[in-house]
């Protein structure tokens, strides 16, 4: 069976199985059933996509004088492999999280439509297929943020949702059209054969920046993103933040990079701009939020902003003809958005599991969850610890290389790169340093310190479905920060199929370090370093616990003094990040406290009040809102006209036809 | 590669960009007024690196002139007013400071950016001293609109015109750089003893009591 | 059969990681002797913080009973990140048997792991001074690694490598001449390495007042071997920063690869040297300077941000600044 044929085979199984848990989601076994068949069906596809060679068919369903086209190269074969694996994650962690579900009809039928969407999409090769897989896609993933249905969350993440995919279907439809006009055929092959001027080339990549970007999230078309991610079931959050946005990721470099040809100096400016203000944006409205789940969306802006960064590299490069040194930023780009999904899908299974057991997912009222769930908060240190780029795990490998990439860039022409490019690394720096910041604050106010409300004291351990999930991934993140080289060598292929150009083979380096530029003595072993760090910390302790003792004793933490310390007196979130408001906040959010002191002997509290601005929604989507609904409301009047007014618009009409009929004479 | 001559005239070039973001720092009258003897300070010994470097003898008295006017009179002229007049120690800000600083590294970027091709067949070690001279100048221009108090946008202009300066003695071949420095400094000698006047006109009646007294009942 | 040279490769890589773990808290003790001096006071001997060290390892540890496994594996950790970073980067000698691990930004890398741990085992204590010492410390972190991350950019870009054997070989070449960018990042690397060892102004290593503690308060829960630990991290973190600013600005004296006792000698003899200087310019800027409002700290490292930000500029936008 051929590869295309068998990822194929998959996608129409899993779409089945929709059909099937549309009718039997009220069986006793339904839940495990239908998400076990989801991660056998994504592991046969992952292992189609690991297993190499391209191939390409056409069947002909579809458009009639189109057919579906279907392809898969390096590019799709390194997506579909990412996406598989996500899947195969979030698909046994939702054999034990969806005994929880409330209301399993909602969820079970649209979770393999989504799946199958999502492959849909990157295993295209013409236009339609595209576009039909990306709208199955969105509305799979609309009915799962639907799913509950009752809170007015829910409902108005749906609402905002559906208006934003819509949006981005729309200016997708636009860019393929403009690609098309050519030759007039919408498969990518026909699309390659063809060249744009100049200007509509530009048309097609503002287009698709704005249509991939606002899936994946980039600011200021992301306002959907932290409402419908954590309006939906955490496997669902886990996939929609881990892989659906790497599928706008593949959107972009597809039409960018792939159907759009020879490319210009400036498009690396706008996607570099957007990528820098996504990653700071995004990391500091993240710090300010209490939701788990919404804190873990806006993570994610900030992440897909750092690989928008590496693409961003990536066109400047290439435009300028350096192949090298373009396969180092797209290989940076491609390293993060898979180490992402590695991660993120962890932290939303844990945030997932805090939900279940505890029912909350302010972190104002957590704390102390450690030690009712020991495994999976070490499962959650691990991935808190790789989205802060900390070595020797995988964040820091692919943040490593953008800094190399950034590092080759002063050999760029231009002169509007030379200056954005160093602006462009500032902003990673602090997006970098602020995630670590953001991601103390959540791990140490949700899982470490005392409980803050009794909803801890009931708190169980997840079940061992999640666990396995969350472990596995865990060691993959660690793994593939030990071994950065065996995954820079798989995106080496995909990598060459797009900019034609090749970092050195890392397989056979010394102490398997990494070396991305030849002629440079950069090197990054991290192996080398975890060995050195572990060891350090044995001989650190066979010393101490030679020159010292081991004796141990517990006691009442120190309360200087005042009895009854109760959990209240720790930090709270909002007081955490109270120094980096202050900093940050007053310049990007307009942020402000104000204070109400009760006059003295007075015995009410003291109330503090922060307020905080998106100025995005506030600048971009409010007026518009506003705009629409004020036409809207002009229009609305037609409704209630008198009879005699209709009949007077049929006159004019008339009139004016036959007016037009004789001028045109 | 690298003449050492040149190296150390870029040093000092940078380092007046250097004292001028300071000065953009500064909180407090009595600093700025530090800083702005330090700015000319710096300027004094570019320019006499440059006469030595160049054998320019003329500029010699440039460098003297700013050393002694602009280092020493000027600041103690302006330490003294500020302590008669007890004006308010604090300096107003229009806009703060992390945005005025990004401002002027922006400053700086859009002035290298400018000058490095404009002057791309000249001298290779004076198009760097050029651009930097620009961006002083820039800077000072940013420091006037960014104040609300007169003393510290005289300092903007007083740098302004070291930068001035320090561009025109890059450039060789310009005689006049003797005259035009004095004329310059006494200009703003004039402005400074001028502002001051009439701040002084302004708040305390010791001077020409008589006239003021008739409009101080709008006061009130 | 090892053979020989491989033996003297190791001897030397092992003299430099025991050497930099031996001598951090002398360091420490002689900051502390020049300022008691300079205050007037005849002060604890330089050996004092060994005493302490001891002294702290053989006491009994008391543990908050609030605590998890965070707080007790965290000193473990944190002191063995502390000082791999430490032992990479070169003191006495250059190119030695794993420098090519030396990566700049994985050492600074390799400290912020330290910090995330520290600043985790701070809230897991569940007390207001954990939290207090981390926040205020991720505020100063979240300014101060950026910054730092620029100024690796533009000695990067001077050197044209992160390695640091061949950072500083490039600043040993004799066409490098003096760089603007290059005294942009030392003054950046100065600003940064004071708040990154929570010296004055940025932090008071000596006070335990609510009002003036970031790093202090973060380990205000750690007693005994714990406390010895953090102490000797801390120490570990000053000799690395002193050694890094000494290998990038001024590497002269550094012993080549692979050459004899008698450079090695040289070698050690001008780290030492250079580790004087740089405690008693420690002391001395210490002694003259007060301590800083918390939210002063911001513009000050703002500081480091902007030249770190200016050096990478000139270097993207000229060939010879």
């Amino acid at each position: 069976m051929t590869q295309p044929t068998l990822v194929l085979a998959c996608i129409a199984t899993l779409l089945l199985l929709a059909a099937g848990a549309a009718f039997g989601a009220r069986a006793p076994k339904a839940t495990p059933l239908v998400y076990g068949a989801c991660a056998t069906i994504s592991l046969v596809a992952f292992g189609a996509a690991l297993a190499g060679g391209d191939g390409t068919m056409v069947l002909p369903i579809g458009l009639p004088w189109l057919g579906a086209h279907i392809r898969i190269d390096r590019l799709a074969a390194t997506f579909l492999a990412l996406i598989n694996l996500g899947a195969v994650g979030a698909s046994v962690y939702a054999i034990g999280y969806g005994r929880h579900e409330h209301a399993p009809a909602r969820v079970l039928p649209f979770f393999p439509a989504f799946l199958a969407g999502m492959n849909l999409v990157v295993i295209a090769d013409d236009a339609y297929t595209f576009l039909f897989g990306w709208e199955v896609m969105s509305l799979a993933s609309w009915a799962l943020v639907m799913a509950d249905g009752r809170s007015a969350d829910s409902r108005r993440a749906g609402i905002v949702y559906l208006i934003m995919a819509t949006f981005s279907a729309l200016t997708l439809l636009l860019a393929f059209g403009l690609l098309a006009a050519q030759h007039g055929g919408y498969a990518f092959a026909d699309i390659r054969a063809g060249t744009l001027p100049p200007w509509q080339a530009g048309l097609v990549l503002v287009l698709a920046l704005i249509g991939a970007g606002s899936k994946a999230g980039l600011i200021p078309l992301h306002a959907w993103l932290p409402l419908a991610h954590p309006a939906a079931p955490s496997h669902v959050s886990a996939l929609m933040s881990g892989v659906m946005t790497k599928v706008a990721v593949y959107a972009f470099i597809r039409i960018v990079f792939d159907l759009l040809g020879p490319a210009s100096w400036w498009w690396a400016v706008p996607v570099l701009t957007a990528g820098g203000t996504a990653a700071v944006l995004g990391v500091l409205h993240a710090l300010m939020e209490r939701d788990l789940k919404r804190l873990l969306a806006y993570s994610t802006i900030e992440n897909i902003g750092i690989v928008f960064i590496g693409v961003g590299l990536a066109l400047a490069f290439r435009a300028n003809a350096m192949p090298d040194a373009a396969a180092l930023a797209l290989t940076a780009a491609l390293f993060h958005a898979f180490n992402h999904m590695l991660f993120k899908s962890v932290l939303f299974f844990g945030a997932g599991s805090v939900l279940v057991a505890t029912g909350e997912r302010n972190i104002e009222r957590l704390g102390g969850l450690i030690r009712v769930m020991p495994v999976s908060a070490a499962c959650v240190l691990v991935a808190c610890m790789a989205i802060s780029a900390l070595p020797p795990l995988n964040g820091f490998a692919s943040e490593w290389l953008t800094f190399q990439t950034i590092l080759v860039s002063p050999q760029l022409p231009q002169w509007g790169l030379r200056l954005l490019v160093p602006t462009v690394g500032t902003m990673l720096a602090l997006a970098a340093a602020l995630a670590a910041a953001c991601f103390v604050r959540a791990y140490g106010i949700a899982w470490l310190g005392r409980p803050r409300s009794p909803c801890v004291a009931g708190a169980q351990e997840a079940d061992r479905w999640s666990i396995a999930a969350m472990a596995v991934f865990a060691a993959l993140c660690l793994l593939t920060g030990l071994f950065p080289g065996l995954v820079i060598d798989a995106l080496s292929a995909a990598v060459r199929q797009i900019v034609a150009g090749r970092l050195p083979a890392q397989a056979g380096l010394p102490w398997l370090s990494i070396v991305p530029v030849a002629d440079r003595s950069s090197s990054y072993d991290a192996l080398t370093v975890f060995l050195f760090v572990v060891g350090a910390a044995v001989m650190g302790s066979m010393l101490v616990h030679r020159l010292g003792t081991r004796t141990v004793r517990r006691a009442r933490t120190w309360d200087c003094g005042y009895p009854d310390l109760g959990p209240t007196t720790q930090y709270t979130a909002a007081s955490y990040a109270q120094p980096i408001r202050r900093v940050f906040g007053p310049l990007l959010f307009g942020s402000s406290e104000t204070v109400q002191m009760p006059p003295p002997g007075d015995l009410s509290p003291a109330r503090i009040r922060k307020h905080i601005h998106d100025r995005a929604w506030e600048t971009l989507y409010e007026p518009l809102c506003k705009a629409v609904l004020a036409t809207a409301e002009l229009f609305n009047r037609f409704q209630f006209l008198t009879i005699r007014r209709y009949l007077s618009f049929v006159f004019l009409a008339l009139v004016g036809l036959l007016l037009a009929l004789t001028i045109w004479q | 590669m690298h003449d050492f001559a040149f190296d150390i005239a870029h040093m000092l070039a940078g380092a007046l960009v250097l004292v001028s973001l300071m000065m953009l720092y500064q909180d407090r009258l009595y600093a700025l007024i530090n800083v702005l003897a330090i700015h000319a300070l710096v300027l004094a010994l570019s320019v006499a690196w440059q006469a030595w470097v160049h054998d320019a003898p003329h500029l010699y008295i440039t460098a003297a002139i700013a050393l002694g006017f602009k280092a020493i009179a000027v600041p103690m002229a302006l330490r003294r007013m500020v302590f008669r007049l007890g004006i308010h120690r604090e300096i107003e800000r229009v806009v703060g400071t992390g945005l005025t600083m990004l401002a002027a590294i922006a400053l700086v970027a859009l002035s290298l950016e400018v000058m490095l091709p404009v002057t791309a067949g000249v001298d290779p070690v004076s198009r760097e001293d050029i651009a930097l001279a620009l961006s002083v100048v820039l800077i000072g221009l940013l420091m006037m609109v960014t104040r609300q108090n007169a003393v510290s946008q005289v300092a903007g202009f007083m740098s302004l015109e070291n930068g001035i300066v320090l561009a025109a003695t890059g450039a060789q071949g310009m005689p006049l750089v003797v005259e035009i420095s004095v004329a310059f400094s006494v200009l703003i000698a004039f402005i400074v003893i001028g502002i001051f006047l009439f701040r002084i006109r302004e708040r305390f009646d010791t001077v020409d009591v008589e006239a003021l007294d008739q409009f101080r009942g709008e006061r009130g | 059969m090892i053979p020989l040279a491989m033996v003297q490769a190791l001897a030397a890589q092992g003299t430099q990681m025991f050497l930099v773990l031996l001598l951090a808290p002398l360091l420490v003790g002689y900051v502390r002797f020049v300022k008691a001096r300079l205050q007037r006071r005849r002060g604890p001997s330089v050996l004092q913080p060994y005493r302490d060290l001891l002294r702290l390892l053989r006491k009994e540890v008391v543990l908050p009973d609030t605590s998890s496994w965070v707080f007790r594996a965290a000193p473990y950790a944190i002191c063995s990140f502390t000082w791999v970073a430490a032992a990479l980067v070169p003191t006495f000698a250059t190119n030695l048997l794993f420098s090519w691990s030396g990566d700049l930004i994985a050492i600074i890398a390799l400290l912020g792991t330290a910090r995330f741990l520290q600043a985790l085992a701070a809230l897991d204590a569940g007390t207001g001074f954990g939290g207090l010492g981390s926040s205020r410390e991720v505020m100063i972190a979240s300014l101060a690694e950026p910054a730092l991350t620029m100024l690796v950019f533009a000695v990067a870009l001077i050197a044209g490598t992160t390695q640091l054997s061949a950072i500083a070989a490039a600043v040993l070449a004799p066409d490098l001449g003096l760089r603007v960018s290059m005294a942009l990042a030392l003054i950046g690397f100065v600003i940064v390495a004071i708040a990154e060892n929570a010296r004055i102004p940025v932090d008071n290593p000596a006070s335990h007042l609510e009002l003036t503690m970031v790093h202090e308060a973060m380990v205000l829960e750690y007693s005994g071997r714990y406390l010895a630990m953090m102490d000797l991290a801390a120490a570990l973190k000053l000799l690395m920063y002193a050694s890094l600013i000494a290998c990038v600005f001024c590497p002269w004296g550094l012993a080549p690869a692979r050459s004899g006792l008698i450079h090695y000698a040289i070698g050690m003899a001008a780290w030492g040297g250079k580790m004087l200087v740089a405690g008693t310019a420690l002391a001395v800027f210490e002694t003259i300077t007060a301590k800083m409002r918390v939210f002063r700290v911001p513009d000050f490292l703002g500081i480091a941000l902007m030249l770190g930000l200016l050096g990478t500029l000139l270097l993207f936008v000229s060939r010879s600044l």
